[in-house]
Formats: structure tokens, sequence, C-alpha cells
């Protein structure tokens, strides 16, 4: 490189680097400001009622699946209450969970066993355990408020031809199983396409990615396919959601701890 | 042919010398890719059966590699605010060490109660510094009482605590195993100094791994430079020289580098077995360049000048050395068949290296031996000596033969004294940290050594049938009643307390439950209160057909081992022949390691001697001798095993491989003494009791003292701290011993013997 390039690509870095010192926003603001975002252009759904699979492959090759219906109520102005109900495998049948999620304060959780005909409340210190045995801990597909997490900004990047921003997280919750995540947030859609997930000791853990979006009521966008893939012990699992409907009248009292009892 | 040859390289010595410098500096390069191997694994081939079970295991549920911080508070108190301050804090920063993806302490316990109508899940030590005397009690008392704890991490006795960390090593770098050693090393120093109440050990198998590399930097450190003390000295007192002396030395560096340089470019690891090789090549190599020396200075004693006498050595000694050579290397080749790859890598080196110290003496030492000053010396002593020896055994052969006979009849018999033994831990020696720590953790905690059994019902969701629990803690009672056995971990005991927690913690109902359902739904229950990394993953398999129940075991021998699996599995088929039960470990790998390799080695023997035989037949050019050097050849080894069986009676994998190894060795002593003594009787036309005169006084004395070379060099090997090198060195010192009494005392009266017995025809 002679001087003269070097003179003028200096100078080019200069320019382009302007719109971003007038404007001084830090990576941390603009981080938030796409979480707030994402979170903007799903509110409003109402309620959503779905149907999952869950299916989990070891190492080895062996494989097992579970059916899952999930029905979840928007709060406006804190956490989103779900309710799971599970259908398979048989000796499970009729189980359901009841979930409400908080900004700041710990989720509640309550399962109900119909075997034994009793809901038992769940200690909640303990979401970032496995759900139901698989690669998803329940911190991973609970509803993501803004306020779980501190964000910053890392860059740009194009994933799978999609545009995307990269930023990363850092979870407020304490008893987190993660020390940070980085997501892949669609540009134009403020959906996540991809989020890593970085273990206790800050070592590659999980990668979760997500494909076949639609999009609902002309506006809310959900996955067909999660998939999870844990990168230490070689286990993965996907979750394969069918058949969403959304503002089906779901209220409030849909959501306690008798109607866990009338799930089914 | 050798003439003109030699009368070539020492026209051409500058050039030669240059060359040689070139090749060594250019192979030797290679030294640099090598690197030390770090995983115990590396001792199973990837087609073994044990190995391939092990990993099925762990595909299934987790790896379990692990480091174990075994704790003893000085004041012999577990359970006091101190002690449990101290757990907790380690407990915490061991899931910072490398690749750790689970810890497991008596504070993280998840210990579950009723509370009201709920049951609470949490660590059974939230916060040590709150805890009042009546708190410490009754956790103590629900530590040692609970199964999964007591003798695994907790002692009975409360005075010794352990916390597990599992550590998932995704294998593909080397400096993985180092730095999750490094990381619980500094940890045990700084918890260590902040509380200056514990005593912090380190077991486990990863700490295993790491000492690996380490007792081979050890050997390497300690061994080497002796073994370079010992060729100095042996060349100083032999050559009487400095120029033999200074040539030696470098032919003998120049072999090792070679086969080290080699083992680099092939990309062959350094394990500790491997370490052995390069004083194997030293000691070897010391034979080929002290038989051409030694004729060049008695030829140079006739008044030859020192080109005339090298030409004559080599016209003397090539063929010699060559035949010895070859046999040499088809021996250590014959390590090939071993189960165990070091031990394949440590064969391969040690014949490269004696085949480079055959091509550098033939090249090198010739060509730098005729550029150094020399000057006539006068010959070796004892000459006579061995004349008198050999006078002795003439005259008492028909009593020397039924004596010699007798001995190794009787040492033979001996040889099924010894009993197979591979047990890991005792690889190394008590010198060695990680060999006194396990040591202690076996004494005072919790066992070295396990199997892991998965119990399969072949249906998803299976482990919720109440009959497969029934039948599982069926299996779990039977296991704990076997005495080899200290701890058994199991689902079923878990399943226990769930249901005593359902039912207000009433004790009456720590019992299985009866419903499938039940079973399955206080199962999910549990599941989803458990906390980041200490699910229950590395005991159910994802469809919930099987679960894992680890049995932790007292130090066994091999034997033992292989009988209590044998027992078990016969217990299994027996009682419940519906469920897949297999047990695995490393353990278990390691107890059918000899065994495998004995077999396998038998063939590689086999092999080997069939090739050497084919060269001492095409050597002596006689089917009858080549048949009767099998004797002398075969004995040593069969009587050093008996001196072992009465002395040592342990055998592992390490002395499997001696008697192939050994083999093209001690066959060198028989290539001397019956060249000599077929000579005398084709060329010279003796009868056999004048043919075995000339021969001893011929080379009795250099066998003696090329026995004694090789046996000194073999006896700085059993200085290893490395069980395996020094019982693999110890051994075939022995075996070398006996191989020259045999050449000395049985042989010759045999040959006489024969003799006498009718064919005259040689």
């Amino acid at each position: 490189m002679n001087r003269r390039m070097i003179q003028s690509t200096v100078a080019a870095v200069v320019v382009g680097l302007l719109p971003f010192t007038l404007v001084a926003e830090t990576a941390e603001e603009k981080g938030l400001a796409i979480a707030v975002e994402a979170d903007k252009r799903d509110e409003g759904f109402g309620d959503s009622t779905a149907n999952m699979t869950m299916e989990l492959r070891n190492k080895q090759g062996d494989s097992s699946t579970r059916y899952i219906r999930i029905k979840t109520l928007e709060v406006i102005g804190d956490g989103d209450k779900s309710m799971s109900i599970f259908d398979e495998p048989a000796d499970v049948k009729g189980t359901a969970f009841l979930t409400f999620s908080h900004a700041i304060k710990p989720d509640e959780q309550w399962l109900y066993l119909p075997a034994l005909k009793r809901v038992k409340r769940i200690n909640s210190k303990n979401k970032s355990g496995p759900f139901m045995g698989s690669e998803f801990a329940y911190e991973d597909i609970a509803s993501q408020e803004v306020e779980k997490y501190t964000y910053k900004y890392l860059r740009d990047e194009t994933l799978n031809g999609i545009d995307c921003f990269v930023i990363e997280r850092y979870p407020a919750y304490k008893h987190s199983g993660y020390t940070r995540q980085v997501a892949w947030i669609n540009k134009a859609e403020y959906r996540p396409e991809k989020v890593v997930f970085y273990d206790r000791k800050n070592s590659l853990l999980k990668t979760l990615t997500y494909d076949g979006y639609q999009q609902y009521l002309d506006k809310f966008w959900r996955a067909d396919q999660m998939n999870m893939e844990n990168h230490q012990s070689g286990k993965s699992t996907t979750l394969t959601w069918s058949n969403y409907q959304f503002r089906t009248g779901l209220e409030d009292r849909d959501f306690n701890k008798n109607s866990l009892k009338r799930a089914k | 042919m050798v003439e003109l040859y030699t009368q070539l390289i020492i026209r051409w010595r500058y050039v030669v010398v240059l060359l040689t410098l070139a090749t060594v500096m250019v192979i030797g390069y290679g030294a640099q890719k090598l690197s030390f191997s770090n995983d115990y694994r590396m001792f199973f081939g990837t087609d073994n059966p044990q190995l391939l079970a092990f990993e099925k295991m762990q595909n299934t549920f987790n790896k379990n590699d692990n480091i174990l911080f075994v704790i003893t508070p000085k004041d012999g108190r577990v359970f006091s605010v101190d002690t449990l301050t101290a757990v907790k804090d380690i407990t915490e920063e061991a899931w910072q060490i490398p690749f750790s993806t689970r810890v497991d302490s008596i504070t993280n316990h998840q210990h579950t109660a009723a509370e009201e109508d709920d049951l609470v899940v949490d660590d059974l030590v939230p916060d040590p510094s709150i805890l009042t005397g009546e708190d410490l009690y009754r956790i103590q008392s629900i530590a040692v009482n609970e199964p999964m704890m007591v003798r695994r991490l907790i002692s009975p006795d409360s005075k010794y605590t352990g916390i597990n960390v599992t550590v998932q090593l995704p294998g593909k770098k080397l400096d993985e195993v180092p730095s999750a050693v490094a990381y619980a090393r500094d940890m045990k120093a700084k918890y260590m100094e902040k509380y200056p109440q514990l005593e912090i050990r380190l077991v486990g198998l990863t700490m295993m791994n790491n000492a690996f590399p380490e007792a081979s930097q050890d050997d390497a450190k300690n061994l080497y430079p002796l073994a370079l003390g010992f060729i100095i000295i042996t060349l100083l007192l032999m050559l009487k020289g400095l120029s033999g002396t200074l040539t030696t030395f470098l032919m003998i560096i120049f072999s090792i580098i070679t086969a080290m340089g080699l083992a680099g470019w092939l990309g062959i690891r350094l394990s500790p077995p491997v370490m052995s090789a390069p004083i194997m090549v030293l000691t070897m190599a010391i034979a080929d360049a002290v038989h051409l020396l030694v004729t060049m200075k008695h030829e140079m004693h006739l008044g030859k000048n020192k080109v005339d006498a090298m030409v004559e050595s080599m016209r003397i000694n090539f063929w010699p050395i060559f035949v010895t050579t070859l046999t040499t290397v088809l021996g250590f080749l014959s390590l090939n068949f071993s189960d165990a790859p070091p031990f394949h890598d440590l064969g391969n080196i040690a014949a490269m290296g004696v085949a480079a110290a055959f091509i550098y003496s033939i090249t090198f030492l010739p060509a730098l031996i005729t550029i150094l000053p020399a000057r006539s010396t006068r010959e070796v002593t004892g000459k006579y000596a061995m004349g008198h020896f050999g006078d002795f055994v003439i005259r008492n052969y028909r009593k020397l033969l039924v004596a010699s006979s007798l001995v190794v009849i009787v040492l033979v018999a001996m040889v099924p004294k010894n009993e197979l033994n591979d047990v890991f831990v005792e690889y190394f020696d008590t010198t060695i940290d990680f060999r006194l720590d396990s040591d202690y953790a076996a004494e005072n905690l919790t066992g070295v050594y396990y199997i892991d059994f998965s119990l399969g019902t072949g249906e998803s969701g299976g482990i919720s049938d109440p009959q497969y629990l029934k039948n599982a803690d069926k299996f779990v009672q039977y296991l704990r009643a076997q005495h080899e056995v200290i701890h058994v971990f199991s689902l079923t005991d878990i399943f226990k307390r769930l249901n005593k927690n359902m039912h207000g913690d009433d004790p009456a109902w720590y019992k299985l439950p009866d419903d499938r359902n039940l079973a399955a739904q206080y199962l999910l229950l549990y599941e989803m209160s458990l906390p980041y990394g200490l699910d229950l993953n590395n005991q159910i398999d994802v469809g919930k057909t099987a679960t894992k129940i680890a049995i932790t075991l007292k130090t066994l021998s091999s034997n033992e081992v292989l009988a209590l699996e044998e027992r078990i599995s016969a217990w299994l088929k027996q009682n419940m022949p519906e469920l897949e039960g297999n047990g695995t470990s490393p353990t278990v790998m390691f107890a059918h390691l000899g065994k495998r390799n004995i077999n396998s080695m038998l063939i590689g023997t086999t092999v080997a001697l069939f090739l050497i035989s084919m060269v001492l037949i095409v050597f002596f050019r006689s089917l009858r001798y080549g048949l009767i050097s099998l004797l002398p050849n075969l004995l040593p080894a069969a009587a050093a095993f008996g001196i072992w069986g009465l002395f040592v009676g342990q055998v592992g994998i390490a002395l499997s491989v001696v008697t192939g190894m050994t083999l093209g060795i001690v066959v060198d002593d028989t290539v001397h003494f019956m060249s000599k003594y077929l000579r005398a009787r084709r060329e010279k036309g003796f009868n056999a009791e004048q043919a075995v005169h000339y021969a001893f006084n011929s080379v009795g004395i250099a066998l003696l003292v090329t026995s004694v070379v090789l046996i000194a060099g073999f006896m700085i090997m059993a200085q290893s701290h490395f069980e395996l090198n020094a019982g693999m060195g110890l051994l075939t010192s022995v075996v070398i011993a006996l191989a020259l009494a045999i050449d000395f005392m049985l042989l010759p009266p045999l040959l006489i013997k024969l003799e006498e017995n009718g064919e005259k025809k040689v």
C-alpha cells in the first residue's frame, strides 16, 4: 500500500464513522433499543395457543418425542402468563404447568400432577435447569421481557442472507445458567434468527436456531421450528410448533391454580 | 563386497559425515511435532470392545471424566461453619474449571423436603454463615444418611468430604486436560491458603490423564541423564579412547534423534511407554559400535593401520550386526500385535532407532573414526578367564545339562503363579502425587474405581414402571451386599425420597411409588425443580428407557474386577432376564486389557519367533541349528516369567509385550555363539567340544559385556516412576540375564549332547 492509499483509507474510515459519533449512541443503548423495538413489535397479540412437539436426541442417535400444548396470555406491563399441558409421554398425560413470568421479580410456577390430583408450586430459582430433560432450559422458552437482560450491540452481520443486528445480552437473573447470550436479530422484522449461549464459565454451550418463521395477524412472527444444539454434551432438541391460534378469547381466569386442574 | 563398500565409505568419509549430519537434522526436525498424549483412552485400540461399550454408555448418558477435590478439615469436622463455608466457596468456583459441566458437593446437594403441600428442592447448605449448632447437626444427619452422598461425597464419620467436578472434554486439543488441571491446582493452592484449616487433594480420571504426560516428562528428566552418563562411562571403560567414545556417543545420539524425529513426522504421540524408546535404542546401539570398534582395535594391535583395521572389522562384523539388527527389529515390530496402541508406538520407534543405529554404524561410524586420531591400546582383558569357564562347562556338560534343565523347568513351572493385573492407579508409583492422593481418597472417602451399569427396559418411559423400579431396587440391594462395593448411585433412592416428601416427609413412605403415572409425574416435578447443571441427564437417557446405576469399588485387582463383573452379569441374567444390563467403565476396560493383550501378543510373539527362526536358519544355513537355537531364545522369557511369578506375581499389559520384544534381543547372543561354533565345526573341522571351547574363547567375553550393558540399560528403565516402564525394564533385564546364563550353561552342553547322540553332519 502506498502512502496515498493509506491516507485515503483513513479518511474514508473517519468519514464513515462520523454519523455514529454524531448520534453518540453507546453500544449498550443501541442493544437496548433493539430489544425494546423487538418487544414492541410483539405487543398486542392478546393470547395464543399452539401445539408443540419436542424431539430429544443424544449423541448415540437415540431420540424421544414429547407432545405439549401451550396457551399464552399477554400481560401488559408485566411478563406473560402461560400454561403447558403435556399430552405425551402417556405417563405424564394431563400434567399441566403454569407460569407467571415477571419482569423483575422471580417467575412463579406451578405444576399439576393428575396422578396425585394436586397442584405443586415449583421453586423458580431453578428455571435454568433442563425443561423436561431437553436441551432447552425454561428460561430459553419463557417470555423474553426486556428487563430480564442488559444489552450490548455488537455489530451488523448477514446470517443466511438475512441482515441482522448482533447483540449480546446478559441475564439479570442471579441463578441463570448463562453468563451471556449472543443473539442475531432480523433487522427488518426484529425477530431472533439465532442465539448462542455461553455457560457460567463463559464457554460456548448451546446454539438455538429458528426456522420457518410465519407471520400471524399480519404482525406477529412465530417460528415453526426451534433447534437447540448442546455443543458440550452433543445432545440436541428440536421444538416443532403447529396450529398457532391468536386471540382465542383466553382470560386471566384460564391461568390460575384451579384452571390447572381442569386443563387436560 | 563389504571391504569394497567400506573402502568407499572411508574414501568419501568427509562427505559421509556431512550427509549424516544433514540427514539427522532433517529427520530430527520432526521431533518438534511430538506432543504428549493425555488421555487414558490411548491404551485402547479404536475397535476395543470394552472401549466401544464405554463410549456407547457415555453417548447415551453423559461423559463422566472427573476431578474430585478431597477435603480434610484438620480439626476432623466437616460439619462446622468454617468447613462448610469453604466447601461452598470451592463448589461455586469449581463451575469455572475449564470444561466442567457439573459440580456436586454436600453444599449444593439438591435436598428435597415437604413444606406444607409443596415440594421444596434446594441446596442442602444455601448459606453456611447463618448455621447454628442445631442446623449443623441436622445437615450432618441428612448427609450421612443420604445414600447418594455417603461414601461418595461424605465419609460416614464426617471427617472427609469431596467435591466432584464432572469434566466434559471436547477432545479436540491437547491443552484441554492441562488447562482443567492447572485451574484445579490453582484453586487448591488458593483455598488452602484462604482456609489453612483444610487439606485439599485432587484425584479423578482427569487428574490421571494429566499424570501420564507428567510421568513421561518425569522419566525424561530423571532417566535420560542417567542413561547418558551410563553410555559415556560404559564406552570409556570398554573402548579406552576418546575418539571411539565420541564417535559412538554421536552415533547413538543420532540414532535416538532419528527415531524420535521419524516418530514426530509420523504423528506419533508421546506416552509413558514411548518414553522408554530412547533408552532402549541407546542400549541396543552400544552393541553395534562396540563390536566394530573392539575388532578394529584388535586389528590395530596386530599392526594394521586404522583404515585397514576398520575394513577388516567391517568384514568380520557386518553380517552378524546386520542379522542381530534384523532380529531385534522383528522383535520390536511384534509389539504391533499388542492391543494397546502406545506399545505399537514404542515398538515402531525402537525398531526405527535400532535400524538407524545399524545404518549409522556402517556409514557414519567408520567415516568419523578414520577422521579422528586413533592409536592402538591394549586388548580387552578377561579372555583367558572365559576360556577357563568354557572348559569347565565342557568338563561338566552332563551335570550342567541336567542342572540347568531342572532349574529352567522349575522356573517355567512358576509361570502360572503370575496373576493378571492392570489397576490403572498403580501404573504410577508412590512418588507421584496422583497415586498418593488416590490411595488417600480410597482409604478415607470413596473408591477410585467404578463400574456403570445401564439398566434398560427397551420401552419409552419404561423407567417409571413399578416393576422396573422394583427390579432396579432389587439390583441395587444386591450390589450393596457385595463386599467389593463401596457405594451405589441409583435413581431408585431419589424415587423413594420423593415419595416420602410427597407424603409430608413421613418415613413410612420411604419406598418406591407403585403407580407408573405417579412415578413419572414425581420425576417430572423433580426434574423441573432442579437447577442448572444438576439435572438427571447423567442418570436417565433421553427416552427414559434406561437408568444408569453407578457402583464405586474398593481397590481391586483386575481379576477381582472381572470376577465381580461376571458375577453381577450372571445375577442380572438370572434374576431379571427381561432387562438389558451392561456394565462398563475405565476400570472394566483396563481389567480386560491385560488378558486381551496377552492373547494378541501370543500371536505377535509367534509371528516374530517364526520370522526370527527363518532368519537364523538362513544365516546358519542349517535347519537343524536354526531349530536348536529356538530353545535358548524362548526359554529365557519363560524362565523370567517364572522368577517374576515367584517374587512379584503380578503381570499387566506392559509385561505381556516383553517376550516378543526380548526375543529379538536375546537371539543376538545365540547368533554370536552359534556362528562361532559353526565356523569352528565347518571351517576348522573341530568336534563339538573343541568348537564350544572356540566359541567361548572368541565371543564369550563380548557376550558377557554386551549382556551387562543391556541389563544395565534396562535397569535404568526400571527406575521409572511409571510402573509399566519400570516393570518392563526389570523383567527385560531378568530375561537378558537368563539368556546369557542359558547360552553359557545350557546351550553348549546341549550342543555336545546332541552331537553325541548321532548325527555328525553339520
